[in-house]
């Protein structure tokens, strides 16, 4: 069950409870989020919604700690991340969190397999380990003979399959996906949903992804609105267009 | 060590530019190991001289010369164990072009004095049967392509006239620096043939028993011969090298202004390449952060590309001078030594570094301190 009301039992493996966020641009203070509650549990395929500038990308960023909330608190697996140091939130990001961006944000000098390679250098696995790791997971993504080739010698689709890969190879405990389709033509968009929701159903991953395209937002099993700086429930239909 | 693929990746990723950067490395210690020689050249083998050597010349001039009869006088003063002398030549062989230094030395005495130089013990022997017998040095006998039994005729220019010598010997030095691009010939035939000068020589260079003793030594030689016609000025050999030095002008500090200057132009210079290099990859270093990247990892791998390529371009650099000294000295003879010690090979190694870190260090500290999520934003 994702609740949005702060009434989840604490058994969840995501808890956000009265999460604000403020960004002060000179004078003018922006109120981006606003007591924000969500509990997502295990194996959920979380889709978030809404305009352009209502907070989506601040959400997943407070969620992945790359960013600290004003106030309010998140925790996940146990951990209050809130509160963690710096390091200590960029070691805990190492272990928990798979990041996948619109723009695939793939390092253009390293081949696929370099890209995918990245989160298990900071592991202690060997070479040859690594070298298993990274090829199981391209091999689910499907692109096994691509291992060797450079982002630019790839299509966007691809692109973003191995951005997939390098966010699922250290065995993150959940992905956070930022219009991970925005970028791409319908049928590479399709190709990539499938995937997602392959790893969910097939490998029991948890998702939130940020989209506008209500065609992927079909594929998650809840779709919430971010609407007025707190989330609310519907339909992939509720609130498109306003 | 897990990050040298990624490293790698990137010094690859302008190939142009890491080569051009390599490059200012490379040319940077070059010219540092040519100035490090060269002040090794001028300081006039100041690092060679023995320290139990005194140099004793006429107080007026150094061309001015000293009586023979100086010699059993040095012998009974005390502390003094060998007295050797020379006197310049000043021969031309085929062309004034060809300069190289010739000194007429006591055959009997030369070689226990200056016991760096090395010859051969039987054509040390020959010397001392062959009244018009020379030894050259080893880079002077491969610059003209001479060999033992050779005739060498020089034209004199203090005493006119064609001289002739058999070369009877090489000698080589028991160091890298010592100067191999002299000829020694005996002081006995000097004197018989020459028609002025009969009953002097250039120099005496004493040995002394103590080499803590050497500035109670020269006083006690100078205040001897104090009030008589030819009065003597008494140094350590190190400090008549020096003062040869300065009359060419303070060398150590123009080399040691010129090298300042270029490591300077050379930090400014890196220190913008990686600047610029770091900023092109702004997103990147991004997601190397969320991807869980600490930041001393950031840190580390922008410091380590920067010392890589300092390293690389320093080794090139220094390989290179090292190669050019050992073709020998391109003044064909001018120098007293031209040898880049492995000393300074390694003070230069470790002065590329240095700025190679420098250069790196407030690009990767901005790397290092690069807002994820402002990052992000910007792409
Ligand atoms: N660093 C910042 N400083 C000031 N304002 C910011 C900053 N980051 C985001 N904002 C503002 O916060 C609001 C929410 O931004 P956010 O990027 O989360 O929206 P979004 O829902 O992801 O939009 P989009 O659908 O366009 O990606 C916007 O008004 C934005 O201008
Ligand atoms: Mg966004």
């Amino acid at each position: 069950m994702v609740r949005v009301d702060g009434t989840g039992n604490g058994t969840g493996l995501i808890r956000v409870r009265d999460l604000d966020k403020k960004y002060r641009r000179g004078s003018e203070e922006i109120h981006v989020l606003q007591g924000l509650n969500l509990d997502v549990e295990r194996g959920e395929f979380v889709a978030f919604m809404g305009p352009s500038g209502s907070g989506k990308t601040t959400l997943l960023n407070l969620l992945g700690g790359l960013d600290l909330p004003t106030s309010g608190s998140i925790t996940v697996a146990g951990d209050e991340i809130t509160h963690m140091s710096a390091a200590k939130l960029t070691a805990w990001r190492a272990r928990h969190v798979g990041f996948i961006f619109q723009m695939y944000n793939l390092i253009p000098v390293l081949t696929a397999f370099g890209n995918v390679e990245l989160p298990l250098l900071l592991t202690r696995l060997s070479k040859g380990e690594r070298r298993r790791h990274v090829e199981a997971t391209l091999g689910v993504v499907g692109l096994l003979d691509r291992m060797d080739h450079y982002p630019r010698q790839l299509s966007g689709g691809q692109e973003q399959r191995v951005a997939i890969a390098r966010a699922i190879v250290a065995d993150a405990t959940f992905l956070l996906a930022d219009e991970p389709t925005g970028d791409l033509d319908r049928k590479s968009a399709d190709e990539i949903m499938e995937l997602l929701g392959r790893l969910v159903h097939e490998h029991g991953k948890t998702i939130l992804m940020v989209t506008h395209d209500p065609r992927a937002a079909e594929r998650a099993g809840v779709v919430l609105h971010l609407d007025k700086g707190v989330l609310v429930e519907g339909s992939v239909s509720a609130g498109v267009g306003a | 060590m897990r990050f040298v693929g990624l490293v790698w990746a990137n010094l690859a990723r302008k190939k142009l530019r890491t080569t051009l950067t390599i490059g200012s490395f490379a040319v940077a210690l070059f010219l540092f190991g040519l100035l490090v020689t060269i002040r090794g050249a001028f300081s006039g083998g100041a690092d060679v001289a023995g320290v139990d050597r005194l140099t004793v010349i006429n107080k007026t001039s150094l061309i001015m010369p000293l009586p023979y009869s100086y010699r059993d006088r040095l012998l009974q003063a005390s502390g003094v164990a060998a007295v050797t002398f020379a006197t310049w030549f000043g021969g031309v062989y085929q062309d004034e072009r060809n300069f190289f230094p010739q000194f007429a030395v006591d055959r009997d005495t030369w070689f226990k004095v200056y016991s760096e130089y090395v010859v051969p013990k039987e054509q040390l022997a020959n010397l001392m049967r062959d009244r018009q017998g020379c030894l050259v040095g080893r880079s002077l006998a491969k610059r003209f392509g001479w060999k033992v039994g050779d005739r060498i005729p020089l034209r004199g220019t203090i005493w006119t006239g064609t001289w002739e010598f058999n070369l009877d010997g090489v000698y080589e030095g028991n160091r890298p620096d010592v100067d191999t691009g002299q000829m020694l010939f005996r002081y006995d035939y000097l004197e018989e043939q020459r028609r002025f000068g009969k009953g002097t020589v250039g120099w005496y260079v004493v040995k002394l028993t103590n080499p803590d003793d050497a500035v109670r030594v020269s006083e006690a030689i100078d205040g001897g011969f104090a009030n008589s016609p030819y009065e003597t000025l008494t140094q350590t050999e190190k400090a008549f090298a020096a003062s040869f030095a300065k009359q060419m002008g303070n060398i150590g500090l123009l080399v040691l202004t010129i090298g300042a200057v270029v490591f300077f132009t050379l930090l400014l210079v890196t220190g913008n390449t990686m600047a610029i290099a770091v900023r092109e990859r702004t997103a990147e270093f991004a997601v190397l952060k969320t991807v869980g990247f600490s930041n001393p990892d950031i840190l580390g791998l922008v410091l380590v590309e920067a010392v890589l390529i300092a390293g690389l371009g320093g080794v090139l650099g220094l390989a290179f001078a090292k190669l050019f000294t050992l073709g020998g000295d391109p003044t064909r003879g001018m120098l007293a030594s031209f040898y880049l010690p492995w000393s300074s090979v390694g003070l230069g190694f470790g002065l590329a570094l240095a700025v190679g870190a420098a250069a790196g260090a407030l690009p990767a500290v901005s790397a290092m301190r690069l807002e994820v999520v402002d990052a992000l934003r910007r792409v």
